[in-house]
């Protein structure tokens, strides 16, 4: 009788390939988290925590990856079945992947407010506006409502790992403050607020301060309204990149 | 006139008797042998690039490989420089690195690297043959003239996980190599081949089987997937006529539950009869290790005067943060320290054993714990000074958390039961000197991330090292005062040597695909 049950659904690959989350989880923890981390944020290998990625545009394409691998530095997992294989093509998904919500927000009103507020002075949308800050094109797809929200009334309290504002002191006294762009254990390389580059080496500094959770991103928590705040994360949030 | 000389040169092409390798500190204008000689010391006795000139130093010519992060380590031999790649080698012209033969071994399309990269970190020669070591597990000889194969060998099947990534260590008569695999739930060996022949001479299993002295160590089958790759070259004393060969981690690497016991020799250094294989002694760094801390390091044989007699020594910067010294005759403990921030032990014991901090191996949780699973330091080489007595270490500081996860084996898949995260955004390293007989901490150079190169240290009072943001850099190797640098653009993950081109000094370092050679 089982087998007359077995039979059937076995024979419809897309219920045989239906993928499972947790176990997606569990094969991706034993077998993937070596080189890509234990939550999926990189370690040898790329961090999977992301919408967008490079060598998988699409779910058949991350399922290839992940069973034939990436010659020279990724082998592929050919001992899993293929219902494994989408579970943790779907689980590596999950990791990088901020979900439309219904927010509060009206999303034209917000692209008003982002004009008005002169976002677009350190920001750049699909072309428009400076390259100073972070482009924002798929800002919405990287970043939840949430997150957004936080980063427009107290950026300091959400900058990237990467972030890091510097204050850097020549030997002649001058003092440039800026966004690190690059540094090495001998030289620095600094972008400041009017988005021109300064190239040091340490050892010409009289010092070089880190200047940890620090932004040259003002806060907007006095200068929006609820609802201004509200239609501007909707507007952000409805940033998903280019169609 | 000059063709007089150019045919004396092409008469001396590469003969290398295993005598010029065993008195190499005698014509340091080559570089023989991986580490420069057998004891492992990674140091130049060429004294003309100094704290005065080394400013002066520029690229005088460059090769590219196909790989990237390459991590060779050449071999210099009267006027030839021989590298490898990941199953491919390469006779380079010294005066312009220009090829005179380049060697290719096809890599099967069902090959896989499980946990690491298709890397290759050097050849080994021995009278007028090169050995290079392959991916698909086989050691294959080649003549030094024409890069032509004299015998391929296969060292062990690569599908269930075995792979050679390693420089060979030619002594007498003998060619040695271990392998790769510790994620794969291999059972670990070191192998030596006639070196005229490539009849396997001995194999020395650094998991006892049963029967053997310390198979005890173990329970049930998990020797038979127990791990203990030997994936870095080790060390030579000739007049002990004992290796030295560092052995890697336990598998599966964090799940430790399958496997209580010691897991002998896995993270131990063995001292093995060079012309038999049989074990003189061990000594285990890591005792049932669960963090993935190989003890695969290049060890440093030396002399030195330690509590109150002078001995032959040997000595190793763990992977486990720890600084250990060795009576080399006996494998007895000596000295050690902490020479990196770890927060697993609370010491060594007399003995040299670890005094584990409860509570410190991975969990389903997560365990944060310092270092992470790259250890303090690597596969790349550290280097010894006779001149300074100093020991030098690229050292990287980081912690992470640790899982421990289920681990099914299965040949040729991960066997490696967890994983870390690394909590912290901030990945610091630096160059340590220690004193070579204590550990002790002399001077540091600190980097702005771990590094992944090896250290040369040069009579002329320098020592050579490489950032991962492609930084190649000169210390005053009394101080650590930076002297000089040079941005290679590609991430610097081998290890220099120092040579001479017409009766100059130079340095070579490989930094992601291309081989810089650097002169005054």
């Amino acid at each position: 009788m089982r087998n007359c049950i077995l039979i059937p659904l076995l024979a419809i690959p897309a219920l045989a390939q239906l993928p499972d989350l947790p176990t997606g989880k569990q094969i991706f923890e034993s077998q993937c988290a070596l080189c890509h981390g234990q939550s999926g944020g990189g370690g040898r290998g790329p961090s999977l925590i992301r919408p967008k990625l490079n060598k998988a545009p699409d779910d058949a394409a991350l399922r290839e990856v992940i069973s034939r691998g990436l010659p020279p530095e990724m082998p592929g997992a050919w001992q899993l079945t293929p219902r494994e294989v989408a579970s943790v093509a779907a689980y590596v998904r999950s990791l990088g992947a901020v979900p439309q919500q219904m927010l509060p927000g009206d999303v034209a009103r917000g692209a008003h407010v982002y004009q008005a507020k002169g976002c677009g002075a350190c920001h750049m949308i699909a072309g428009q506006g400076e390259g100073f800050g972070p482009e924002l094109t798929d800002i919405g797809a990287r970043r939840n409502p949430t997150h957004l929200r936080q980063t427009l009334l107290n950026p300091a309290a959400s900058l990237p790992d990467d972030f890091l504002y510097v204050a850097a002191l020549t030997s002649a006294g001058q003092t440039v403050r800026g966004v690190r762009v690059n540094e090495d254990s001998f030289t620095i390389q600094i972008k400041d607020t009017s988005s021109r580059f300064h190239s040091f080496r340490k050892s010409e500094l009289k010092e070089l301060r880190r200047l940890k959770k620090e932004t040259p991103m003002p806060s907007f928590e006095k200068t929006l309204t609820a609802a201004e705040l509200d239609d501007l994360t909707a507007y952000l949030a409805s940033l998903r990149g280019k169609s | 006139m000059k063709w007089t000389a150019l045919l004396i040169c092409a008469a001396a092409f590469a003969q290398t008797p295993y005598d010029r390798i065993l008195n190499a500190q005698k014509e340091p204008g080559n570089w023989l042998t991986y580490s420069g000689n057998y004891a492992g010391h990674r140091y130049s006795p060429l004294a003309e690039i100094t704290p005065v000139n080394v400013a002066g130093l520029h690229v005088k010519w460059a090769y590219q490989f196909e790989n990237r992060r390459t991590e060779v380590s050449p071999i210099v031999v009267d006027g030839v420089m021989y590298v490898t790649g990941p199953n491919m080698a390469a006779a380079l012209d010294l005066r312009t690195g220009r090829e005179l033969w380049t060697w290719r071994r096809p890599i099967p399309k069902d090959y896989q690297s499980i946990g690491f990269g298709h890397v290759n970190r050097g050849a080994a020669i021995l009278d007028n043959t090169v050995f290079v070591s392959t991916l698909d597990c086989y050691l294959v000889a080649l003549d030094a003239k024409s890069g032509a194969e004299r015998w391929t060998v296969q060292v062990e099947d690569y599908k269930p996980g075995y792979s050679m990534t390693l420089a060979p260590l030619a002594i007498k008569g003998r060619v040695l190599v271990g392998v790769s695999g510790g994620e794969a739930g291999i059972r670990g060996f070191i192998d030596a081949y006639v070196a005229t022949s490539g009849k396997r001479a001995w194999r020395f299993y650094t998991i006892p089987g049963p029967g053997e002295k310390g198979h005890e160590s173990w329970s049930g089958d998990a020797w038979k997937t127990g791990g203990g790759s030997t994936w870095v070259t080790g060390s030579y004393d000739p007049e002990l006529n004992l290796v030295y060969w560092g052995v890697g981690n336990p598998g599966p690497d964090w799940n430790a539950d399958s496997r209580p016991g010691d897991n002998l020799y896995t993270c131990s250094l063995v001292a093995l009869d060079g012309d038999t294989g049989k074990l003189k002694w061990y000594f285990q760094f890591t005792p049932h290790d669960s963090h993935d801390w190989d003890s695969t390091h290049v060890p440093v044989l030396f002399e030195g005067e330690v509590r109150g007699a002078k001995r032959k020594l040997v000595a190793v910067a763990n992977r486990n943060a720890f600084y250990y010294v060795l009576d080399r005759t006996t494998g007895e403990f000596l000295a050690g320290r902490p020479y990196a921030k770890q927060t697993w032990a609370k010491g060594l014991d007399d003995r040299g054993r670890p005094e584990v901090i409860p509570g410190t191996e991975p969990s389903e949780k997560g365990t944060l714990v310092w270092p992470n699973l790259n250890g303090a330091t690597v596969w790349f080489s550290p280097a010894y000074s006779p001149h300074t007595g100093l020991m030098y270490v690229a050292v990287r500081e980081i912690g992470s958390i640790y899982f421990k996860r289920e681990a099914d084996y299965k040949p040729g898949t991960f066997f490696a039961g967890g994983g870390e995260t690394i909590p912290t955004a901030d990945r610091p390293g630096a160059i340590r000197a220690l004193e070579a007989t204590t550990g002790k901490i002399q001077w540091e150079f600190p980097m702005h991330t771990a590094p992944w190169a090896g250290v040369l240290a040069t009579a002329g009072g320098l020592v050579f090292s490489g950032s991962d943001e492609g930084n190649f850099f000169a210390l005053d190797a009394r101080t650590g005062k930076p002297l000089w640098e040079f941005q290679t653009g590609g991430p610097v993950a081998a290890n220099p040597v120092s040579f001479t081109i017409n009766g100059k000094q130079h340095i070579a370092i490989a930094a992601d695909k291309v081989l810089y050679v650097f002169g005054r």
